[in-house]
């Protein structure tokens, strides 16, 4: 990357703030990379402000303003490298569910003055505005995650995240299957791996919360769940949570199941 | 005749060191301070109206998405919501366990806010990252201390940021006596680095301010209130949690996307750290009464900018109870109580580390959401913020601009605004 110590920046837009303290939850590792790289621009942290460019921007969060629509092209304008962090950024986050519903409903639901409010009908991720360099995916992402690829653009390798799904993590960490042994519903085989298997090691199914794993047969999912007595409003509402503006997750809830 | 003092206009576009998008306005003319404006333009998310349809257990894993900040603060709010409303109350071992996740939320959030976010005000830096390179001990004690919190918010949540364990009615899974041990090693350095934390921060230097505040907070008879209680202030307020709506009114405002909050018929109020630590200051620790008495810290504690040394008090007494609940821990037979659903509304409100945060949920005889709203802290902080920033400028307007605007945002940040969770709100009633 770039001569010297690489300029990073971190960017918001619609989200909970949850991906970019990931980065602040580096309680171990802060320090060193305050050390390898220079912070340029990252408001949660500092109100230091160095200009771009940026060989590195971190966007956490889904365009939902017209203004927002505004400031994506200048983000990815100012940026070396764009890598979008976390759900919202990557597949339009919860926010998204609006995608299914009449935006105008749901600000007289919030508003008592909705023509304050400045708000777009849909919620869409960085990658629907502009080209993205790398998603890291998760709601929130991993911290491991997170450093692993701040780690390979600062060296200029591919960072190295794997796209197969929670079921071979699960394997891995020897946990029974909760949807075998249990008939606990689980999106574990349809999901990305990335969080380390959490909530099979906790007993309850996989929610989907790190979008669709690569090569996914969600149809197939649905058809076994179904046999097991989920209902067809369980399963659309299952697939319709933080990643329900991902693809395969949405054709999936919008599928006429006949 | 003193000079005359020049109209003034004091502007952040963009607060730095909170979570969220927010700015502040301030205008003056002839002496007075005649706009004060904590803009809030974070786009809305809508949560409360998304929730409508779903199903009674989803309220945990979806509200906790409202703020990666306290996640656990609306995932507790939600259960206790949506027990009520199903007629449910989950005590012993269960209560207890919740309180210890709870007490990992304070310690990681008040560690965060106290060195990451507020020191650096009192020491003149624009970052911890640059304060540190002055001040690294003090920096790697509160990321160390953050990180504890995060350990005890990993163990029983499975991560710290929405964690998965949390369920209505209990856990999907509790941990044995034997998992809790090394927790219990690290809380104790925690203590130790929290009790340094009331020192150093009590050094800092103190800007005057004193308002006469109402504040509002959990009250309880038999312990410091995180999830219990009922809700009082110092002016005489003392109503159950399900009363909340009949005493507080919240209006909308055109440079915010949060409602503004307020107690009828009284107006503003203040809820968080300072409102806790007046009107539960007995409940306290020994350890953490006798570090407040040793820095001087009484109640009523007014001036907002003793609220970060107010907060190292609350991480002293979180390590102290997080110690004390995994003493007297005995793993549970199960990790939930049933709970079937049922038409109705019920109520929830716990103390999230910037102050009480509301829900509310309907539901029908089906267990599905018919309405549902959402009161976090600092919606209905934002007009004891800008009530604040108004006599703090009125009494400041000599200062150079520069100064003086630095020094608002400081008096913004006393309540570690997250604004993130702010806009989120519902005014509407239905029928």
């Amino acid at each position: 990357m770039a001569r010297g110590r690489a300029k990073l920046a971190v960017w918001k837009f619609a989200s909970c703030d949850g991906c970019q303290l990931t980065l602040l939850d580096c309680e171990d590792e802060l320090l060193a990379i305050a050390g390898a790289v220079d912070i340029a621009s990252f408001p949660e942290a500092s109100r230091a402000h160095v200009a771009g460019p940026y060989d590195l921007s971190l966007v956490e969060g889904s365009v939902t303003t017209p203004e927002d629509v505004e400031r994506v092209q200048a983000v990815r304008k100012a940026s070396r490298y764009l890598v979008t962090i976390g759900a919202c950024a990557s597949a339009g986050g919860i926010q998204a569910l609006r995608n299914f519903a009449s935006v105008q409903e749901f600000l007289a639901v919030v508003y008592a003055r909705p023509d304050y409010i400045s708000t777009l009908e849909r919620s869409t991720p960085i990658a629907a505005h502009v080209p993205v360099d790398f998603e890291l995916r998760g709601c929130p992402i991993d911290k491991g995650q997170l450093v692993e690829v701040l780690s390979a653009f600062l060296i200029g390798r591919r960072p190295n995240i794997p796209t197969y799904s929670v079921c071979f993590e699960c394997k891995r960490r020897q946990n029974v299957c909760v949807m075998v042994a249990a008939g606990t519903p689980c999106l574990g085989p349809v999901t990305q791996a990335g969080c380390g298997a959490l909530c099979p090691s906790y007993c309850r199914g996989c929610y989907g919360c790190f979008g669709p794993a690569d090569t996914t047969n969600a149809p197939a999912l649905s058809g076994w769940l179904q046999g097991t007595g989920v209902s067809r409003p369980d399963l659309v509402r299952a697939f319709r949570t933080f990643n329900a503006g991902a693809d395969a997750f949405r054709e999936e809830s919008e599928r006429d199941a006949g | 005749m003193p000079a005359k003092t020049p109209n003034r206009t004091l502007r952040i576009p963009a607060l730095a060191r909170v979570e969220g998008e927010g700015g502040m306005f301030i205008r003056t003319r002839d002496g007075r301070v005649t706009d004060v404006e904590l803009r809030i333009f974070e786009p809305p998310r809508f949560f409360e109206a998304f929730l409508r349809g779903r199903r009674y257990t989803e309220p945990p894993d979806i509200t906790a998405r409202i703020c990666g900040i306290c996640p656990v603060a609306y995932q507790m709010s939600a259960c206790l919501a949506i027990e009520s409303a199903c007629g449910v109350t989950v005590d012993g071992p269960l209560h207890d366990l919740r309180r210890l996740l709870y007490c990992g939320e304070w310690i990681e959030s008040h560690a965060l806010h106290v060195y990451l976010l507020h020191a650096p005000d009192f020491l003149g830096y624009q970052s911890a990252i640059e304060m540190a390179r002055d001040h690294r001990p003090d920096v790697e004690r509160g990321l160390q201390l953050k990180k504890v919190g995060n350990d005890i918010l990993g163990l029983l949540g499975g991560r710290a940021i929405h964690p998965v364990n949390v369920r209505v009615g209990g856990f999907y899974r509790v941990p044995a006596r034997a998992e809790l041990e090394p927790l219990a090693e690290r809380l104790r350095w925690a203590r130790d680095a929290a009790v340094a934390t009331v020192r150093w921060v009590a050094g800092f230097d103190f800007p005057d301010l004193e308002p006469d505040y109402e504040f509002v907070a959990l009250r309880s008879d038999d312990c410091y209130p995180i999830l219990e209680g009922r809700l009082g202030s110092n002016l005489g307020l003392d109503i159950a949690v399900d009363e909340f709506e009949e005493h507080v009114v919240e209006e909308q405002v055109p440079h915010s996307t949060a409602l503004h909050a307020r107690l009828r018929d009284r107006g503003p109020y203040l809820t968080g750290p300072l409102a806790r630590f007046n009107l539960n200051f007995a409940q306290l620790s020994p350890l953490a009464l006798e570090l407040s008495r040793e820095v001087g810290l009484e109640p009523p504690v007014r001036n907002p900018f003793r609220s970060i040394v107010v907060r190292a008090v609350e991480l002293v007494y979180a390590c102290d109870e997080a110690l004390r609940l995994i003493a007297e821990y005995e793993m549970p037979a199960r990790a939930s109580v049933a709970v079937t659903p049922r038409a109705g509304t019920g109520c929830g409100c716990t103390e999230a580390p910037r102050g009480i945060l509301y829900h509310r949920y309907r539901l029908d005889e089906n267990g599905t959401i018919t309405h549902a709203r959402i009161v976090p802290p600092t919606s209905q902080n934002q007009a004891t913020i800008e009530a604040d920033l108004r006599a703090f400028v009125e009494a400041r307007l000599d200062l150079p601009a520069a100064l003086l605007t630095r020094q608002c945002e400081q008096a913004i940040r006393n309540y570690d605004p997250c604004i993130s969770c702010a806009t989120h709100f519902l005014t509407l009633e239905q029928a």
